[in-house]
């Protein structure tokens, strides 16, 4: 498994490729076609993050020490940047969640979808995944 | 006709680059963009004439409180009321709403009483009567929708009830265009007694508005929907409901006397503007209302009207495309789906090639739920906006469709 640092390195250089924005919005809706399957059971009100915009489904699993999220939105680019997120944070451990800073956002442009002034349920699914891992760290005394 | 160059000449905002071009702007319906005359009014009047109004004996506060005044004029003509005294300043629709929902509530609403609202209102005309329905026990009714995006007037017989004590209805959906019936349902209501709001926020840019005309009891919008700045508003009431309504707000300018046993409010509009107002916003105000009529409102208008017919019909003609509301009478707004591509997409991928436009439920969920979607997408269009931009708006929308195919 690669660390945190080393998946957003990737995902920066991935995008040094793209000249134009719409190279890079083609990758991102390519990206939400290669999403893992969304567990259908977490398609349920307690798991939906309600952005004014957008909506994100969000379920955690806790499995040998790493968390495993599986996510699913109604907008092609939320999900899109949700397979980036997803890609980064999903079979990390609790910990290393927590202390990450996602700075590969800001670095491929896209920093404008993750501002709390986009109500596109992004912000709120980073904030819920913190928590997850924050209530697995507790729960297993991490 | 008008002259469409010298028009955009007067907007500053509409010659600044957003990402590669000058931007396309088609949120008018969110907001309206700015007359370089009314930027320079305001800032004129921070410049020469900042001072609190009616309490200073010195120049200044003089100057300050005869512009005040005088905007409450120019607003009491664009809107042709009988009286000056009927011109409330707020803060905008919402605050306008809400005044009139504590005040009217505090006067007339008991147990059991019933007010009417519609199906297509924005949240802004729903919640503060709800408030008032939980506080006085009363009932909130909803007037339903045809699927065209129309009032269903039929169902007004059976909605109405002599329980019924005030209507709130929306001028024009900020959501679909539709242009209510107002001047009918006006009728109708004061035939049974009943008084009626209108809520003009999309209104008062698209129609000419007449009050006495209309003969509504009250009239309600924003100032930054018609050009003006943010931050003001107005309540228009005829002067025999105003002067029954208890004030919203407490405190200084409203009152005549105050002891500790007894306040003597004061004198209709103040009675209703506590505090310091938003002065200058309302000297902007009367600067844009000015800057419309000098261009002629009528043709202003008329061209606004030809550009939407040129816009939905391009736009209709685009494969895949649904729009949602086909009232009969409509206003320069569009809402629409671009075949399965969500609003949130399509709106996305607009900002990136220059392009403005609203995505969402535009606060008027119940309305999205009667068509069984989340949201739409939702271009509206000023005096301001030109062909070319529809063109480059239908241009664009082709390209999202292939980026999502």
């Amino acid at each position: 498994m690669k660390s945190i640092e080393e998946l957003q390195n990737e995902i920066v250089e991935e995008f040094e490729a793209f000249g134009d924005w719409m190279e890079k919005y083609n990758y991102i809706i390519e990206l939400a076609k290669t999403l893992p399957p969304f567990k259908e059971e977490y398609r349920t009100k307690e798991h939906l993050i309600q952005g004014c915009q957008s909506q994100v489904w969000l379920g955690a699993e806790y499995l040998d020490g790493k968390l495993y999220f599986y996510a699913d939105s109604d907008a092609i680019i939320t999900k899109g940047i949700i397979a980036l997120l997803l890609r980064v944070l999903s079979g990390q451990s609790p910990n290393d969640i927590l202390n990450t800073e996602l700075w590969f956002v800001d670095k491929i442009g896209l920093a404008s979808h993750l501002s709390p002034t986009r109500s596109n349920g992004l912000v709120s699914m980073i904030k819920q995944i913190k928590m997850y891992a924050l209530a697995y760290k507790t729960k297993y005394n991490l | 006709m008008i002259n469409i160059e010298s028009v955009r000449a007067d907007f500053p905002i509409l010659h600044q680059k957003s990402y590669h071009r000058s931007i396309v702007y088609l949120d008018n319906a969110a907001t309206t963009q700015k007359p370089q005359q009314v930027i320079d009014t305001t800032s004129e009047f921070y410049a020469k004439y900042n001072s609190n109004i009616h309490r200073g004996v010195h120049f200044l506060s003089e100057k300050m409180t005869e512009a005040y005044e005088s905007a409450r004029k120019t607003v009491k003509q664009f809107i042709n009321a009988k009286h000056s005294h009927e011109v409330v300043f707020t803060s905008g629709t919402t605050e306008s709403i809400n005044l009139l929902a504590f005040s009217f509530g505090e006067a007339f609403i008991h147990e059991g009483d019933e007010i009417v609202v519609s199906e297509m209102e924005h949240h802004s005309n729903i919640v503060p009567w709800q408030m008032l329905c939980e506080r006085k026990n009363a009932k909130l009714k909803v007037l339903p929708i045809k699927f065209s995006g129309e009032l269903n007037l039929i169902a007004l017989s059976s909605i109405i009830t002599d329980k019924t004590k005030l209507i709130a209805i929306s001028h024009i959906s900020n959501s679909l265009g539709t242009i209510n019936p107002i001047k009918e349902i006006i009728d109708y209501a004061h035939a049974r007694n009943i008084p009626v709001m209108i809520d003009g926020a999309q209104g008062i840019q698209h129609q000419m508005v007449d009050v006495q005309q209309l003969d509504c009891d009250f009239y309600v919008f924003s100032g930054h929907k018609i050009y003006g700045p943010t931050g003001i508003g107005i309540l228009y009431g005829k002067e025999k409901w105003l002067e029954k309504l208890p004030p919203y707000k407490g405190g200084g300018d409203m009152i005549k006397t105050v002891t500790f046993e007894k306040t003597i409010y004061n004198d209709l509009p103040f009675k209703f503007e506590a505090g310091t107002t938003n002065f200058i916003g309302a000297v902007g105000l009367a600067s844009a209302l000015k800057y419309l009529e000098d261009k002629n409102r009528n043709h202003l208008l008329a061209y606004e009207e030809e550009l939407y017919h040129y816009a939905l019909n391009k736009i209709q003609a685009i494969e895949g495309i649904r729009i949602i509301g086909t009232a009969e009478k409509r206003a320069s707004i569009i809402s629409f789906l671009l075949g399965n591509i969500h609003p949130f997409d399509c709106g996305m991928m607009l900002d990136k090639m220059d392009i403005a436009v609203r995505t969402g439920n535009h606060c008027t969920q119940p309305l999205m739920k009667f068509f069984g979607i989340d949201g739409t997408v939702r271009a509206s269009f000023s005096f301001y906006n030109t062909k070319e931009e529809v063109d480059y708006l239908v241009e664009s929308l082709e390209k999202v469709k292939k980026l999502f195919a």
